[in-house]
């Protein structure tokens, strides 16, 4: 670990902190993952966020003080909070995506962690699954490198609705804003090729400049700093676009039939649980049932509400908008059970037995073109063979190139047959209707991730 | 097809283009997670103590399946050695919610002897990873739901939501499922099981904010009130029938609350004057100390003693 990745106190202070964490946040919740390796101060820059957030408690930061004084480390060493385990530290690796919560009082966020070096696209793309930002770190020193374009190509790939550039260590450059134009320049040229929404920040994390403070180094920088851009950004469940005018998707999780209570009146009770994955969905309202194609409407809409507890007819609502976890009554008595999709009237997705995909092998057993895998889709499963593989990418320099097998971390555009019908949408359309896992069903472990386009 | 969506897209009222709040978010989330095991275990069940994580799991599992039954009953491993005012409220929380309780406890195990302390004063905390695995044993359950964080501890922040267990109910840090969108795989072999954990995502603070919203009521230790403490190593150790104060301690009567409850002999209070939720989640606003850090007695032995349980079947 290099001096410069070690936090020194921050200049920033926190008086207004406990006004912050006290108030109720309010505008919901913002998953993002930093993406980079050490040597771009990805650690410091997380810890620099928990920190002048108050994220870090003051045991926690004096149990990482006592380790790296231990180490023989002049300052505290922050990567020390994200490389947790027993097990890392004996082998010297990080191992796997780690989980990391903050709030400012206005918002709640989750960060996604993942390793720079290890099956680093297996972990950024688990990390980015559920991200709704990304930061790409950049070293003001060294610009843009291979890895930056392989960070950005898999944001794109994974479809996280906004990304933001940091360039970092700009205290090693002399904040110098003709050398952080220059990077951004060098940067826009090859994201053109990717179509992406991009932000860009000099930052220091180091020196905690632009990050939740602005510093005094930064002058010439009028933009936002790197807490405002994150309090900004779409929120987790509005991710994207305007969610909740797009069709309704409501895959079914669960069908409730109490035909045992003792209440006479839940004796016909056919409730829908799920999860409103897309649009928005009204008592009254039309929908399909997928893969049937049987129509009917909306009867009711529950959800208990902090002032309603079991009895058969509380928490009932006019509405469920993207995000909530509702139960659905229905008009007519159809046959629906749990991998069924209940869907708008209008844009249905594609029900279809044969998917293409950009697919993600996660499994360092290679994936076998011959064997039958499982696939899982929203709440449905199916067995799955492989049709075809189209192209790899070659994730360094992403050109296209023939493939056979796939290998852990390889990208691939694949085809797979499917045993069942599956209700999708594309990927870029839909993240949870165009998602899917593969598993082996010899080992029960998730061996890849599929992106339907 | 486009002027048909045209003319039925609904118009957008003020409850549709309204924000989640963070905890709308937390709980959506929790509750769909507690539905997919329903979905896709045969033997579930949900881990129980009495304790805020657990009574906020209750909650949760109340929202994704009433009016019906739950589809798993409750299950507490007992140490023998917990406050009695948390165990009434787990038995009368049971009831009131007419949910099946299981209660498994230690001090059978150590008469089977399949539980050996090493000596009488020996905390049973880690022990309950053998009455627990028995549990599992004996019901066939595939899945034990638990209020486990993420927050809480660094092992924890790199668990699973859906966490496999080998037939030893080992966790292999080095060796779990990759986890990505919602999309769980809760597959598991003959005497495997996952460990489920819906509220991964919740920080102590959001935990408090839940309670004080869905107005929850919670064991009366959780408040602050008068106990005898001896202070150790920078935390108060309670003096009770099970850790009576030794030769030398000083016995002070102060105004304490728990911020976690359990096993007595490894759980702490903090001095607090708290007696309210609301006065609680001012005080989770500003402390310096993180949960663990303030109330375990037992986890400051080692940088890595979590990690170290759950790799011997722990929660």
């Amino acid at each position: 670990m290099s001096a410069s990745e070690t936090l020194t106190p921050p200049a920033a202070t926190t008086a207004s902190a406990n006004t912050i964490a006290a108030a109720t946040p309010d505008s919901g919740l913002l998953r993002f993952l930093t993406c980079g390796s050490v040597d771009d101060g990805k650690s410091t820059l997380i810890g620099r966020l928990l920190y002048d957030t108050r994220g870090i408690l003051a045991d926690t930061l004096h149990a990482i003080e006592r380790t790296s004084q231990k180490r023989g480390l002049s300052a505290v060493d922050l990567s020390l909070l994200t490389d947790g385990l027993q097990a890392e530290r004996e082998q010297g690796i990080t191992i796997d995506v780690a989980y990391r919560y903050f709030s400012t009082g206005t918002r709640k966020y989750i960060i996604a962690d993942a390793p720079g070096h290890e099956q680093y696209t297996r972990n950024m793309v688990t990390a980015a699954s559920t991200a709704d930002l990304a930061i790409i770190l950049i070293d003001a020193r060294r610009g843009v490198l291979t890895q930056t374009r392989r960070h950005s190509y898999l944001a794109k790939l994974m479809n996280i609705p906004r990304l933001v550039v940091a360039v970092n260590k700009m205290d090693l450059v002399g904040y110098d804003a003709a050398r952080f134009e220059e990077i951004r320049a060098d940067y826009e040229a090859f994201a053109r090729q990717l179509d992406i929404d991009v932000r860009f920040i000099p930052i220091s994390a180091l020196n905690g400049d632009m990050i939740v403070e602005r510093g005094d180094s930064l002058a010439w920088y009028d933009g936002p700093t790197l807490l405002e851009l994150l309090e900004s950004a779409p929120a987790a469940h509005a991710a994207g676009r305007a969610r909740h005018h797009d069709a309704l998707r409501f895959p079914v999780q669960y069908v409730c039939r109490p035909q045992d209570s003792a209440n006479p009146e839940l004796h016909d009770f056919r409730g829908f649980m799920g999860r409103v994955e897309a649009g928005s969905v009204a008592v009254g309202e039309r929908v399909t049932v997928l893969p049937s194609g049987r129509e009917t409407r909306v009867r009711e809409i529950r959800l208990l509400s902090a002032d309603s507890h079991d009895s058969a007819n509380e928490g009932q609502r006019a509405r469920a908008v993207t995000g909530e976890s509702v139960t659905l009554l229905l008009d007519d008595e159809i046959d629906i059970s749990r991998g069924d999709m209940i869907v708008g009237p209008d844009n249905a997705p594609t029900v279809t037995r044969r998917i293409e995909a950009m697919l993600c092998w996660l499994s360092e057993s290679p994936l076998d073109p011959r064997r039958k895998y499982l696939i899982r889709h929203t709440t449905r499963e199916s067995k799955a063979l492989l049709d075809g593989i189209d192209y790899r990418i070659d994730i360094n320099s992403l050109e296209r190139q023939a493939a056979t097998q796939l290998e852990m971390n390889d990208i691939a555009r694949v085809s797979f047959r499917l045993a069942q019908p599956l209700a999708v949408d594309t990927y870029t359309d839909q993240r949870a209707t165009g998602a899917f896992i593969v598993i082996d069903e010899a080992s029960n472990n998730t061996v890849g991730a599929g992106m339907i386009g | 097809m486009n002027a048909l969506a045209a003319s039925a897209a609904p118009a957008i009222d003020a409850a549709a283009t309204k924000e989640l709040s963070h905890l709308d978010w937390l709980e959506a989330e929790a509750i769909h997670i507690l539905r997919e095991v329903a979905g896709q275990c045969s033997r579930p069940a949900l881990l129980f103590s009495g304790g805020k994580d657990s009574i906020c799991l209750l909650r949760l599992a109340e929202k994704a399946f009433r009016p019906g039954r739950f589809p798993f009953p409750l299950l507490h491993i007992d140490t023998g050695h917990n406050y009695r005012e948390v165990i009434d409220f787990r038995d009368r929380r049971a009831a009131e919610l007419g949910e099946r309780l299981i209660v498994r406890s230690v001090e059978d195990s150590m008469a089977r002897g399949t539980v050996v302390l090493k000596s009488p004063g020996e905390s049973r905390n880690k022990h309950q990873s053998v009455t627990l695995l028995e549990a599992i044993e004996e019901h066939g359950f595939d899945a034990c739901i638990g209020g486990a964080r993420r927050d809480e501890e660094k092992a924890r922040a790199k668990e699973r939501i859906f966490s496999f267990r080998d037939e030893f109910g080992q966790w292999d840090p080095k060796n779990q499922r990759p986890e990505l969108w919602n999309l769980y795989n809760a597959r598991s072999g003959p005497g495997e099981n996952m460990r489920v954990f819906p509220i991964s995502n919740w920080t102590e603070l959001d935990v408090w904010q839940y309670i004080e919203r869905e107005r929850l009521e919670l064991p009366s230790i959780y408040f602050a009130h008068l106990r005898p403490i001896v202070r150790r190593n920078g935390l108060l150790a309670p003096v009770t029938p099970v850790t009576p104060a030794q030769p030398g301690d000083v016995v002070e009567e102060l105004q304490v609350r728990f911020r976690t409850v359990g096993d007595i002999t490894c759980t702490a209070p903090v001095e607090s004057s708290a007696t309210t939720v609301a006065a609680i989640i001012e005080e989770t606003a500003v402390t310096t100390i993180s949960e663990r850090g303030a109330t375990r007695l037992d986890d400051q032995t080692s940088e890595a003693s979590m990690e170290q349980r759950k790799k011997e079947g722990y929660f």
